[in-house]
């Protein structure tokens, strides 16, 4: 199983869906558009390429980019075959909203709400998000880029000093 | 899927009444001695029996993945090692690998030996605790003193390596700050021979005992296809039967060299989790005795001036030496864009890290899988319907690291 062979038969089944393709450190990885990430997942387990393990689920944020502002990345495994693929989807800060996972994989449940608690990402079909690693009524999400990790009151300070 | 929600399991009772007369809430944690870490169980009981699990995590909660995102590289080792304590070295180093793949270093051969000698001993401190407290808390404390003590003894070791003890930082980017010192040699050498006969004492004492057997057969089971779904990894996705082992799969410092097999069970149940603990730790046996045996010689560290911190005499006597450090101290050393994910065999399955690097000082983004997180999710379906001894040592032998869990 190759890189070329999986991303041609993702191509070949959902031909509109993926935006972009590349192959950091050998890991296949495609965005794909935020209302087939389901599909395209549920098609990678189920189907014979029997990418059906999920790695991992986690968020990222490029405040820069505002139409492609927050991401949630995926990470997939065929166990068998020994191939990992990396799959993303991006949405504007507007529209924070994609397809929860919890009826193809039970692991997805808590990696969800860890990705909602840290990134305010909504997973739609979720039966129970909520905050899991901080407080329920921290009313923020620490992760975005916004939140710094000092006291942003602090004077004595400066950023640039401290990396970012 | 049976159905395990509390509403379900209300309705079979017949009445308010007998509900009111009988069922009782038992909060399990979050400070118990049983739940050996800070997490919270609210467990609905109809007298010894489970019928409802739900459960709380965060206590401990220090917003690691935050934190990396103002450190430089070298910076966030000292994260690693607080996440799962109990194999520190292991962390540690699946840390410094990652960064490693990120800029493309290729470390020496006696570097990779060195790195899957300490992870091992990491492995066999950590199933030692895991199994020991296991026992303990079947009621079995006998093995658990003793097997302290074995692991005080690689914790020798660690400490002639960096001198800490438990959260070691021993790694660095492109290998290890100094080499095996001959006392360091020594304990290796005296540990490999005399490990083996305290710990098939350990073995004698549980493994076929009747009373932790009857304790721990059927608790606490999962089977291979939910254990797959909730994503398990490590000993407990191969206590259900599947060989699943990242040192395999996909080998990395130089484990596609040694020769080891992947321990697996049947049922997926305590005693199946505990028992592929055992194998594993003979398995980490062999595979220190063969990276030992024929250690490479050579530097203990890549030539990367760039990322890896100059003698001391150097730094005050050349110019270079001085710059460097400053640099890397400073987090000016360029890193390259990109994106990885690494993977490692932690001491509770597969440990992995995410970095997204913008090419600054700091990761942009880094993201831990960490198994415990992904075990503790199926606890509740795996002890409902059982009783709360069960749900004891069924928790124990999931090896749910606290600092871990919650990272």
């Amino acid at each position: 199983m190759t890189n070329e062979f999986v991303l041609e038969a993702i191509t070949r089944e959902f031909p509109e869906t993926v935006i972009s393709s590349s192959e950091p450190y050998g890991m296949l990885t495609i965005e794909v558009k935020k209302d087939d990430i389901k599909k395209v997942i549920h098609y990678l387990k189920d189907s014979s390429l029997e990418i059906n393990f999920l790695t991992d689920i986690c968020g990222i944020h490029y405040p820069e980019f505002p139409d492609k502002e927050i991401g949630v990345v995926y990470h997939l495994h065929n166990m068998v075959a020994n191939f990992r693929i990396r799959l993303k989807v991006f949405m504007p800060r507007e529209n924070i909203e994609v397809d929860s996972l919890t009826e193809l994989y039970a692991g997805a449940n808590w990696m969800e709400r860890e990705t909602f608690d840290f990134y305010g990402i909504k997973f739609k079909g979720h039966p129970d998000l909520r905050a899991i690693l901080n407080m329920e009524d921290l009313g923020y999400h620490p992760m975005l880029k916004e939140y710094r990790l000092e006291d942003g009151t602090r004077t004595d300070k400066n950023d640039s000093m401290f990396g970012r | 899927m049976k159905d395990n929600s509390l509403s379900n399991i209300l309705n079979q009772y017949d009445s308010k009444e007998q509900i009111d007369g009988q069922l009782y809430t038992l909060n399990l944690g979050p400070t118990h001695p049983a739940t050996h870490g800070i997490f919270q169980n609210i467990l609905t009981m109809d007298g010894e029996r489970i019928l409802h699990a739900e459960q709380t995590v965060g206590y401990i909660h220090r917003a690691f993945e935050k934190i990396s995102e103002r450190r430089n590289f070298a910076q966030i080792t000292t994260l690693t090692d607080r996440m799962n304590y109990c194999s520190a070295p292991i962390n540690n180093l699946g840390w410094h690998m990652t960064v490693e793949k990120l800029i493309g270093i290729k470390v020496p051969k006696r570097v990779d030996y060195m790195r899957v000698i300490l992870m091992e001993l990491a492995r066999i401190g950590d199933h030692l605790i895991c199994n020991g407290v296991t026992g303990m808390d079947a009621g079995a404390i006998t093995g658990l003193t003793y097997m302290f003590i074995e692991r005080e003894r690689i914790y020798d070791i660690y400490e002639q390596i960096c001198g800490a003890r438990m959260t070691t930082n021993m790694g660095r980017i492109g290998g290890f700050e100094r080499d095996f010192t001959p006392k360091c040699h020594e304990l290796i050498q005296d540990f490999l021979k005399t490990f083996p006969a305290k710990f098939a004492e350990f073995g004698q004492l549980l493994e076929r005992n009747r009373i932790f057997m009857d304790r721990t057969i059927g608790a606490g089971a999962i089977s291979a296809e939910r254990a797959l779904s909730y994503g398990f990894t490590g000993p407990n996705l191969r206590a259900a039967g599947v060989d699943y082992d990242v040192r395999v799969a996909q080998p990395y410092s130089s484990y596609e060299d040694f020769d080891f097999i992947i321990p697996v069970g049947t049922s997926g149940d305590t005693y199946d989790r505990f028992m592929v603990r055992q194998q594993e730790i003979w398995e980490s046996l062999k595979i220190i005795k063969q990276a030992y045996e024929n250690l490479p010689e050579g530097p203990f560290h890549a030539e990367v001036p760039d990322f890896y911190l100059p003698e001391k005499a150097d730094v005050y006597n050349k110019m270079e030496a001085l710059i460097y450090h400053f640099k890397i101290v400073m987090g000016e050393t360029e890193i390259p864009k990109g994106e990885v994910y690494h993977a490692v065999e932690g001491g509770n399955g597969e440990l992995g890290f995410y970095l997204v690097s913008d090419g600054g000082r700091t990761p942009y983004r880094l993201h831990f899988r960490r198994p415990c997180f992904i075990y503790y999710q199926a606890y509740p379906e795996m002890i409902t319907g059982s009783v709360i001894s069960d749900a004891i040592v069924t928790m124990c032998s999931m090896n749910i690291i606290a600092g871990e869990l919650d990272a």
